[in-house]
């Protein structure tokens, strides 16, 4: 319950559309609506629909028209006389009722009932033969005004509510909390209609003789209904839900829990020292060993600084038997190690290239907010980065601190050795701060672009450019919208050369190319097939395929953000292996 | 042996039994003769020790009580030389006794402890005015206080009033003492005249829920069938916003039950009154969807009870509500449910659910008829659709043989209701022969449900009810006839309709029936009567019972002296035009007997007055007087000739030609057609 509009939702949109049903032919423009699929169908986004979805989720569209042009009266004419079934047809919303939702509703406006009033109100899934009136069909379900049934899936109705007609006001809202549907009429509850509800349902419309014409309102207008009301019960019944969910004893205890979960994520992404200290100032004990902790934590770095073959050899010698056992894990980690090679940031070809942009020995730090806490790293890293590039710096950027990242590479791993003194200075209520201020990060962005620029030039590790190529790369995509080719040309010789650009490096890119492809065919053989991994290979072999892989439609393998979760599927495969060791509670 | 042992405790544990009830006597009495110390400190330590003591704990209440602790509670609570602080503390462990059981109240009212509170209230200090209140509260809301005792002094409550003002507390426990204290109009009226809507409406804004809510309740009561409150309600704002707003507000779906429930009750109130009007859309959207909503599985059954009875009251009357509630929620079937308890689930799984719901079924019940009544009150699909519910007119049946009155009455009335359909009456009602239990009903019934039933009854005779003469074999006409003896008027009058539905085209023997059960004094008792709802019913009888000629010829053999008589004593006295109409009409059905018309032709009076009314200013009782003439002086029946002369020379003829050019098409007609029968 975290977002300030919760799931449920009334629709907003602009846009109306009315549907007839009519023997006269279509004005010019018209669609037939009954043969319409989304791909013809206008699309309306609106901003005020996204508001009450999750931060984290990818906005999902509403069903909030027709699938019919919105500027004009369609008619659903196909040359006959309504008599029988087989003349009606239903218009459907362009998308589905999405889950998140919560509750949906939508109110349609019978204009004119034409001859009969044949027309059916309600709901169907994909693919559902738009020819007849909605309820008739399986995984369809409808509200019929000429005699006020339901249908649910069948072609008899059950006795339902009073009939509509002319002037009357349907709505039909549909609660995927509890899966059910109930209708209005002129704005009274009619009772549940239908329940266990399929998801992905389209709203949907059916009429059937001449004349009958329906005028859908997805929250342009105020709806007749106090949908609004009925939200607010839900609110209210969801709350008192969370407040009275039972909690163990144990659980209870919201410190010691609170405790716990930070300390365990601390243990989990490896910042020993801060959660030794953690540990020490809240009386826990550190139920990983410190060493292991430490060891964690390096094949991590490797994995992040994207030099892969280091950090499967170092597994390998830490943990002889973890990927032996765990034959796609190896392989994942061997495709990535084939993308860094074509990075050019790979050990292996970082020793024969010779060149190499410093920078990618960094991890930067994505100034988008990541999907899930727990996938990055990159805040806690914050912490440590802070505290020895700048000593006393009170602001947590992302970009401030891949800059300071930048320079520390140069230094070898400095950074973690550091990291020990700064991080038992550091004591819990900064490190709230730090959680918190997660969300803060995007913002501080722009504001910090400044000091960046400064810190940039200061260090002396301009020509390097290590921001502007790290920035390349995770704002790829929408840079080459906006830049000419000059740019393209210009920065690319500057930064992007095949395995950084030696012939070495590449043959030996090609021979290892070789060796996971025979390592692939030999996984297969033993393990059965597996898409996931064979789709794995095929991305990263595409890369070859473009003089560019970094502008490729495949490109964005390439980008550092590409290592969390390889790092993050190794690190819990390693945790599995130490005693104590799992998930951080956090992510439950 | 283990099981000797339960069915015959040992002497020890009898005799260890007692020593431990001794023991709680003694230390009881050890707190009671704290209360007599010489210090003051250590009295009021004492009643502190008490106050600890007894919370929670009715033994030790009743313990104290009966050790006499609330005479000398009492005596330190009123005496002026008690510090505030011991008295506070008197007040507070009152309270305690008084949260105990209905004995306990009882108790303490016999002790007179309501007018040594009251006097309490009169101290400067707060703290001690809130004990005293929070004790009053908890007396009056038992069961066993008569709410009376609030009135007795008509200071207390002008100076409650004030008390309103004071804190969050004195808000909440006086408003609670209001609301249970104000029963019926006279409460209504004294709160009132106290200015008690000015006093407690700002309540309803208060940050305190329990304020709020207790000030709702008052709200409601006071409403409560208050045509004079209500309109009062409707002007009253609070912060710039109306009362009826602020109701609305709260009857929004995320507030509390109780909340929407009460607040529904006040709209329902106001509106009944016509404070609001029924199409208000805080009526039609808010009000009612809020009270169909009361009567879901969902709530608690006594909420579902409440709920009910309010959207009955709401809807009784209109007939647009009735059809909206018929089609919120699937209401009809919801209230099916009703009469599901206790369910057989419940009587297994658990017994303290059984004991719930056994509580409640008669409640459930008569809340469920009483809305069907309201439901099917005026629209014919309404009623249909009730009785297609499953099992429903077995539900009326039993409901009419259940013991209790309220169930009874509630299911009568749920059948008047239904009754009021002719294609029931002819058919369900005809099925389950409702006629056996509704006239088992009819006998030495107290009076309410007399009058409803009694209503039924005269729609079950009516002409086309097959139920008619079954009823009639029963023994109805007796029943009636005693009916109509009455003090009560609405019986009086129901009565007297059914006998005259009764004798509507009814056979000669029902006729004569009814005319030997009633009895010629008892009808002219009845045309003397006060109300003319009797009057006329009374007349619509006998015209039903002069109708086609040997009937008419017949009665006025034997009873034409008698019926001349009240024919004339009703047209010379004070009578409205609808009475004089019926009058001059069964003047008209007499004429139209062969021998009766005799009784008219010889009685100069009466032929004086039916001219007298062919000139009067209401066409309807010109129109009534023709209608005596022409069957007079209709042609080919023996006499005729001699009774036109007879009228021509009273100048009758003269009146029907100026009626003849009449504006009026009717008595144009009427009369033409008259005057034919001169020239034939």
């Amino acid at each position: 319950m975290g977002h300030p509009q919760p799931l449920w939702a009334a629709v907003q949109a602009p846009h109306q559309c009315i549907v007839q049903r009519d023997n006269h032919l279509p004005a010019a423009g018209c669609t037939v609506a009954d043969t319409s699929q989304d791909g013809t169908a206008l699309h309306h986004r609106t901003a005020s629909r996204e508001r009450y979805l999750g931060d984290d989720e990818e906005p999902t569209q509403l069903p909030t028209s027709l699938g019919v042009h919105h500027t004009c009266i369609t008619s659903l004419a196909r040359g006959s006389h309504g008599k029988t079934p087989k003349d009606a047809a239903s218009v459907r919303a362009t998308h589905p009722i999405p889950a998140a939702c919560g509750i949906y509703y939508f109110e349609v406006k019978i204009v004119s009932k034409g001859r009969d009033g044949y027309m059916g109100i309600g709901l169907s899934a994909q693919g559902v033969n738009m020819n007849r009136l909605p309820g008739w069909d399986k995984h369809s379900y409808g509200y019929h005004g000429d005699d006020g049934h339901s249908f649910c899936s069948s072609g008899t109705g059950q006795p339902y509510g009073p009939t509509f007609t002319t002037g009357d006001v349907i709505g039909c809202c549909v609660n995927l909390i509890n899966n059910t549907c109930f209708y209005t009429k002129n704005g009274h509850s009619l009772g549940i209609a239908f329940t266990d509800l399929p998801p992905n349902l389209y709203p949907t419309v059916g009429l059937q003789t001449p004349g009958e014409v329906v005028d859908a309102n997805f929250g342009q207008h105020p709806f007749v209904f106090d949908i609004e009301d009925y939200m607010r019960e839900w609110r209210t019944k969801i709350q008192a839900q969370i407040d009275r969910f039972p909690i163990g004893d144990r659980e209870g205890e919201w410190q010691t829990m609170i405790q716990k979960m930070v300390s365990s994520y601390l243990v989990h992404h490896g910042y020993c020292a801060t959660a030794e200290a953690f540990a020490r100032s809240t009386d826990q004990t550190v139920l990983e060993e410190l060493a292991s902790i430490k060891n964690r934590q390096r094949i991590q770095k490797l994995v992040l600084a994207g030099r892969m073959g280091e950090a499967i050899e170092t597994t390998q010698q830490l943990y002889p038997s973890l990927l032996e056992r765990n034959p796609n894990l190896l392989f994942a980690l061997k495709v990535r190690q084939f993308i860094e090679m074509v990075n050019g940031t790979d050990s292996e070809v970082r020793c024969l290239g010779g060149h190499s942009p410093k920078s990618q020995d960094s991890y930067p730090v994505s100034p988008r907010s990541f999907s899930s806490p727990s996938m990055s790293p990159s805040h806690g890293m914050n912490i440590h980065n802070l505290a020895t590039g700048k000593g006393s710096s009170t602001h947590f950027s992302g970009f401030e601190s891949s800059c300071s990242n930048g320079v520390i590479s140069n230094k070898g791993h400095q950074s973690y050795c550091h990291s020990k003194h700064t991080a038992t200075s550091l004591n819990v209520p900064e490190l709230n701060n730090i959680n918190v201020s997660r969300s803060q990060q995007v913002n501080s962005y722009s504001s910090n672009d400044v000091d960046m620029e400064t810190d940039h030039y200061s260090n002396g590790v301009a020509e390097t450019s290590s921001n502007g190529f790290l920035n390349g790369s995770s704002k790829h995509d929408h840079e080459m919208e906006e830049c000419d080719t000059e740019m393209e040309v210009d920065s690319s010789q500057l930064r992007r050369q095949l395995c950084g650009g030696s012939q070495a490096a590449i043959e030996r890119m090609i021979h290892f190319g070789r060796e996971l492809q025979a390592m692939s065919e030999q996984l297969r053989r033993e393990c059965g097939k597996n898409t996931a991994n064979k789709k794995m290979l095929k991305d990263a072999f595409s890369l070859l395929a473009y003089s560019d892989p970094w502008s490729s439609p495949v490109g964005n393998q390439l980008d550092p953000i590409q290592r969390e979760p390889v790092c993050s599927v190794l690190n819990s495969a390693i945790l599995v292996e130490v005693p104590r060791g799992t998930n951080p509670s956090s992510v439950r | 042996h283990p099981c000797i042992l339960e069915c015959f405790p040992s002497p020890t544990s009898d005799l260890l039994k007692e020593n431990k009830s001794l023991e709680v006597t003694a230390s009881s009495r050890h707190y009671v003769d704290r209360l007599f110390d010489l210090d003051p400190q250590k009295v009021l330590q004492g009643v502190i020790d008490m106050k600890n003591a007894v919370i929670g704990n009715n033994k030790q209440k009743a313990n104290l009580i009966v050790l006499g602790a609330v005479p000398r509670l009492l005596y330190l609570l009123q005496q002026e030389s008690s510090s505030t602080e011991l008295r506070t503390e008197c007040a507070v462990v009152l309270g305690s006794l008084a949260m105990g059981t209905e004995n306990n109240v009882k108790s303490l009212l016999d002790c007179h402890i309501i007018p040594a509170l009251l006097q309490g209230l009169l101290s400067p200090d707060l703290k001690f005015i809130e004990a005293c209140l929070r004790c009053l509260r908890t007396i009056f809301i038992s069961p066993v206080t008569p709410e009376d005792l609030l009135y007795t002094d008509a200071t207390v409550i002008s100076h409650l009033m004030a008390l309103l003002s004071r804190s969050r507390y004195t808000q909440e426990y006086i408003c609670q003492i209001f609301s249970h204290c104000c029963k019926g109009p006279d409460h209504q009226t004294i709160l009132f005249n106290h200015g008690a809507v000015q006093n407690i409406a700002h309540l309803l804004v208060s940050t305190s829920y329990k304020v709020r809510m207790q000030a709702l309740k008052c709200f409601s009561v006071l409403a409560f069938e208050n045509p004079q409150v209500s309109m009062t309600l409707v002007n009253v704002s609070v912060d710039g916003e109306l009362l009826p707003q602020i109701f609305v507000k709260m009857l929004q779906r995320d507030k509390p039950i109780e909340m929407q429930l009460t607040s529904a009750k006040c709209l329902t109130s106001m509106c009944r009154a016509g404070a609001i009007r029924t199409d208000d859309s805080c009526i039609v959207l808010k009000t009612l969807p809020c009270l169909v909503r009361m009567c879901s599985k969902e709530r608690l059954l006594e909420e579902r009870v409440e709920g009910a009875e309010t959207l009955a009251y709401l809807i009784e009357t209109d007939v647009e509500l009735q059809r909206i509630a018929s089609i919120t929620d699937h209401l009809i079937v919801m209230l099916a449910d009703y009469f599901k308890y206790p369910s057989s689930v419940s009587a297994i799984t658990d017994i303290k659910r059984l004991d719930h719901d056994l509580k409640h079924a008669h409640e459930l019940r008569q809340a469920a008829f009483k809305l069907y009544a309201s439901l099917g009150a005026n629209d014919e699909d309404i009623r249909k659709k009730i009785i297609e519910t499953e099992n429903m007119m077995d539900r009326i049946v039993n409901g009419l043989s259940e013991s209790s009155i309220k169930v009874r009455l509630a299911a009568v009335r749920c059948l008047h209701s239904l009754s009021r359909s002719v294609q029931q009456l002819r058919t369900s009602f005809q099925d389950h022969a409702v006629w056996k239990p509704l006239m088992k009903v009819l006998q030495n019934a107290p009076n309410e449900i007399l009058i409803v039933a009694s209503s039924t009854l005269c729609n079950l005779l009516l002409e086309f009810s097959p139920s008619k003469e079954p009823i009639l074999e029963s023994g109805a006409i007796e029943l009636l006839c005693s009916l109509t003896q009455s003090e009560n008027l609405a019986l009086r009058v129901n009565g007297i309709w059914a006998l005259m539905n009764m004798a509507f085209q009814a056979e000669q023997k029902i006729k004569s029936d009814i005319l030997r059960g009633l009895s010629t004094e008892q009808l002219f008792q009845l045309l003397s009567d006060s109300d003319v709802n009797v009057l006329m019913k009374t007349l619509g009888l006998l015209r039903n019972l002069l109708s086609t000629r040997p009937h008419i010829d017949h009665i006025m053999s034997t009873h034409g002296k008698q019926i001349m008589q009240a024919v004339t004593l009703i047209l010379e006295g004070e009578h409205n035009i609808e009475v004089k109409e019926q009058t001059l009409c069964i003047l008209a059905n007499i004429a139209d007997g062969t021998t009766a018309k005799e009784l008219i032709m010889t009685n100069d009076d009466i032929l004086q007055k039916i001219k007298y009314y062919m000139s009067h200013s209401n066409a309807k009782l010109q129109l009534a007087a023709m209608f005596c003439i022409s069957n007079l002086i209709w042609n080919g029946e023996e006499g005729s000739q001699e009774r036109q002369d007879k009228l021509r020379d009273m100048g009758i003829v003269d009146i029907l030609h100026k009626l003849s050019q009449s504006s009026d098409p009717n008595l144009c007609d009427k009369a033409k057609t008259a005057l034919q029968q001169y020239l034939a």
